[in-house]
């Protein structure tokens, strides 16, 4: 594992802790202010932290450094939550988020003078109003007084918790009465070595340390050992294995700097006596130990009596806080890389295909009813499944943005918006999800700026003077259905459709457009109808983008709008973008697929049902509505003259497919073949980009088949022809 | 002679990828918890020579691992640095009375990390 990996790792985490605190102050916000919430805002912001410490991002260490220390003190309830704090806290994790985008895009680190000077300024206040509290109760934490009067972590409650369980301080070296004479001068120390001397105290020995392997540190670091103390050394029937009964004196080579032996006894502070120098070779008198009970008792297991009931109490709190959380079961995962997953998955739609090709070889052998294949089929189809499972994740990680989204439109329209969200647990692959956040975020825009009236123009026609965002998202006959609802005054579309005349993406000799044909006119590039174009949406380049992006997620976009009451988009989009379903069709020698989501329905025509439209133009009748015919046999390169197209009429079938901008069509096809799963294979990374096919599959019998590329090919049959409305 | 082998336990996947690299670069071997409780779960049933927490964690927290560890017979003298971002006097004392036997001030590197478990380990 290198280092791009482990920092590809961090940003991951970062989105993670980036929403953990983001869901924790909305919960704040909701009323939901116990310990466990700021305490995982906290630790999201703390960890950040120390990943940008640790990675070297001093912009993003030095801002969460900050953020940090006011989340300690609201952790601390010294500082009060209010909603004022949670607004502000909120604006603070924005700018939080932009550092991390800053650090992961390389670009310059975000201007975060303003909001951290807010964040610092709330932090001092607490050290100005409540700090000289803090520190008397510091040491005072050992009585049950509310600990969040004080100053400190919660780690004090535990401070205070041990040195109630370890008695008192193990008395400082110094203090101890001069009752022996020095140490004689046998430690002479030499030239420019420096005398040092170590006389570790009871206690030394506790929290797992080893006072042995400093001494080794010390000879490894080139000192000699030039004296041993064992002056007060006991009998053995008096010996406390856990006393510090010898001292020693080193010498120390005078290359060895102070600061590095001092690093050596670091951990162990006050337990062991260290002296450098001139001192070193005058250490304090030592103290016999008397073999008195209340002395030599090692203080874990003698707790002063006082102290006691305290220690009882603050121990079951302290067994009791964390119960709540630790009965939650263990989240069982790990990490894999995405190219060895998207390897698998691969290795899988492969598997799929041989698993047909086989099923069709032993069906042309006439075996194909054995139970063995059957058990195969299903099995692959599981295994397709779970590892098709392995890339979802749940839709939520897009909807938490959403919030945020709200905050700033709210301030920058004025518009204040309820959000209601339902079905944020709905799976979706990965990549539709990384793709999804761009159309969605445009959606939500377009319904707040567009979509939502005016407080005052909802007043008045008796709605409550917040509108409603609604967004949900459900699994619904193999595709993800997202809904994002507002409750505004629906799509104007008499506006939509002067508009659409003005812009001359309409004729406007054309009156006998649909409801849902002039709603999906929005959609049309270039289209705007804001009278005043805001910052937010209204350039006129969305929608079509939006139904753009969509498109490439294989996904389909629709409107429900309802006037005065709001408008609905619908999004369907595929459980994923590696398989799909198909339709395989028969067109002259070639077999091609039509992606099942574009197909609406087939039939045979009767001759009576297909009208010619000048040379080249078919129109089939479908209970009273006429669509252009498209004849698949054009991309295939195959002839298209009248007299092949006529034939292949008479015993084709037309497959009836609903398009993103035309419509509906019919192609023409000679025969369907089957309909079933496939794994789409770009042509691009094989061939190059052609126009008209979406990609190519390998069919059971192993053949390569192309995928149609339903909208552009209708796009460009009807282009050729002029707007088939006219001749409608 | 059999390498040194330690717990990580941190619940960042970003600091526990640190620690693995840099700990087994340095030629110890490494096992990985990724909070308190565990930690304690995975220690009740095996056996490493130090133990390297983070404190800031869900569920059971560093000091809290420390203390139920310190409990227990078989870990009470076990040797367990603390993950800190801050060297303060108040935090090294917090630590130590808290049951750690020493602790690593982040940001850290190998070596550092080397240093201060080989300063521990029995």
């Amino acid at each position: 594992m290198n280092g791009i990996d482990i920092q590809a790792i961090f940003f991951d985490e970062c989105e993670e802790s980036l929403q953990a605190a983001e869901a924790g102050l909305d919960a704040c916000k909701a009323g939901t202010q116990d310990g466990e919430t700021i305490n995982a805002i906290f630790r999201a912001v703390h960890s950040i932290k120390g990943g940008a410490g640790a990675f070297g991002y001093e912009a993003l260490a030095s801002y969460t450094h900050v953020f940090e220390n006011l989340l300690g003190d609201v952790r601390e309830g010294t500082v009060p939550v209010t909603s004022d704090l949670v607004d502000m806290l909120l604006l603070a994790l924005d700018s939080l988020r932009d550092h991390v985008e800053s650090v992961r895009g390389g670009t310059p680190a975000p201007d975060d003078a303003a909001i951290k000077a807010r964040l610092a300024e709330a932090h001092e206040n607490v050290g100005k109003d409540g700090g000289a509290a803090a520190a008397e109760a510091a040491p005072a934490a050992s009585a049950p007084e509310p600990a969040a009067a004080s100053g400190s972590s919660d780690t004090d409650d535990l401070d205070a918790l041990l040195d109630d369980l370890l008695g008192s301080d193990p008395a400082p070296a110094a203090a101890q009465a001069p009752v022996e004479e020095a140490a004689e001068d046998e430690g002479e120390v030499e030239g420019d070595e420096w005398a040092l001397y170590v006389c570790p105290q009871a206690g030394a020995m506790d929290n797992g340390s080893e006072p042995l392997l400093w001494l080794r540190e010390l000879v490894e670091l080139g000192g000699t050992c030039v004296k041993c103390d064992e002056s007060i050394l006991p009998q053995i029937d008096e010996m406390d294995p856990k006393e510090g009964y010898l001292a020693w004196t080193f010498a120390m080579p005078g290359s060895v700097e102070r600061d590095k032996v001092a690093d050596i006894f670091d951990f162990v502070g006050e337990q062991c006596l260290v002296l450098y120098g001139e001192e070193a070779l005058n250490p304090p008198a030592r103290e016999r130990k008397v073999a008195a009970p209340e002395a030599k008792a090692p203080p874990a297991v003698a707790p002063a009596p006082a102290a006691a009931p305290a220690s009882a109490a603050a121990k079951t709190e302290a067994a009791a806080a964390p119960s709540p959380t630790a009965a939650a079961p263990a989240s069982q995962s790990i990490r894999i890389d995405l190219g060895k997953l998207d390897q698998l998955i691969d290795g899988v739609g492969e598997l799929v295909i041989a698993q047909a090709m086989l099923a069709q070889r032993l069906t042309n052998e006439g075996l194909a009813h054995f139970e063995e294949l059957a058990m195969l089929e299903g099995l692959v189809r599981d295994i397709q499944e779970s590892a098709m499972a392995f890339r979802a994740q749940p839709i939520s990680s897009v909807f938490s943005r959403v919030p945020r989204l709200l905050r700033e439109l709210a301030s920058s329209t004025g518009k204040h918006v309820k959000l209601v969200v339902a079905g944020e647990t709905t799976e979706l692959d990965k990549t539709v999800i990384e793709r999804l956040s761009e159309p969605l975020t445009h959606l939500i825009r377009n319904a707040v700026d567009h979509g939502i009236e005016s407080a005052e123009d909802r007043q008045a026609v008796g709605k409550d003077p917040e509108g409603t965002l609604t967004l949900s998202a459900e699994q619904k006959a193999g595709r993800i259905v997202i809904r994002i609802g507002d409750d505004g005054g629906g799509i104007n579309r008499e506006k939509v459709l002067a508009k659409a005349i003005e812009k001359g993406i309409v004729d406007p000799e054309v009156h006998n457009l649909s409801d849902e044909e002039i709603d999906n006119l929005i959609f049309a590039p270039g289209f705007s109808t804001a009278a005043q174009v805001s910052s937010i949406s209204g350039r006129g380049v969305g929608m079509d983008v939006v139904r753009q992006n969509v498109k490439e997620l294989g996904g389909r976009i629709t409107i429900e709008s309802r006037p005065g009451q709001g408008t609905d988009f619908v999004l369907a989009l595929p459980l994923t973008l590696a398989i799909s379903d198909g339709m395989i069709v028969q067109v002259g020698d070639q077999s091609l697929v039509v992606p099942l989501t574009h197909v609406v329905e087939s039939l045979s025509p009767a001759e009576s049902e297909i009208k010619g439209m000048g040379r080249n133009i078919r129109m089939l009748n479908v209970r009273g509505q006429f669509l252009p015919i498209v004849p698949l046999r054009q991309l295939t390169g195959g002839p298209c003259a009248d007299a092949s197209a006529e034939a292949s009429m008479e015993n084709g079938v037309l497959v009836v497919v609903e398009t993103e901008r035309c419509g509906q069509a019919a192609l023409l096809v000679d025969a369907i073949i089957d309909q079933r799963q496939f794994v789409i294979k770009s042509l691009d990374t094989h061939y190059r980009s052609v126009d008209g096919v979406a990609g190519a599959t390998i069919l059971g019998n192993g053949r390569v088949a192309l995928i149609v590329d339903v909208d552009r090919l209708v796009l460009d049959m009807t282009s050729r022809r002029q707007a088939p409305a006219e001749a409608a | 002679m059999k390498p040194t082998r330690i717990l990580t336990v941190d619940d960042s996947a970003s600091m526990r990828a640190l620690l693995l690299h840099a700990l087994t670069t340095q030629g110890f071997e490494v096992e990985q918890a990724e909070d308190g409780q565990q930690a304690f779960e995975w220690l009740a049933t095996n056996e490493v020579d130090v133990v390297i927490t983070d404190i800031n964690m869900p569920r059971l927290d560093g000091f809290g691992l420390i203390e139920q560890l310190r409990d227990t017979a078989r870990h009470a003298d076990r040797p367990i640095l603390v993950l800190t971002t801050e060297s303060s006097d108040e935090k090294k004392r917090r630590a130590r009375d808290a049951g750690a036997t020493g602790w690593i001030v982040k940001p850290f590197d190998a070596e550092k990390l080397a240093t201060a478990v080989r300063r521990v380990a029995h």
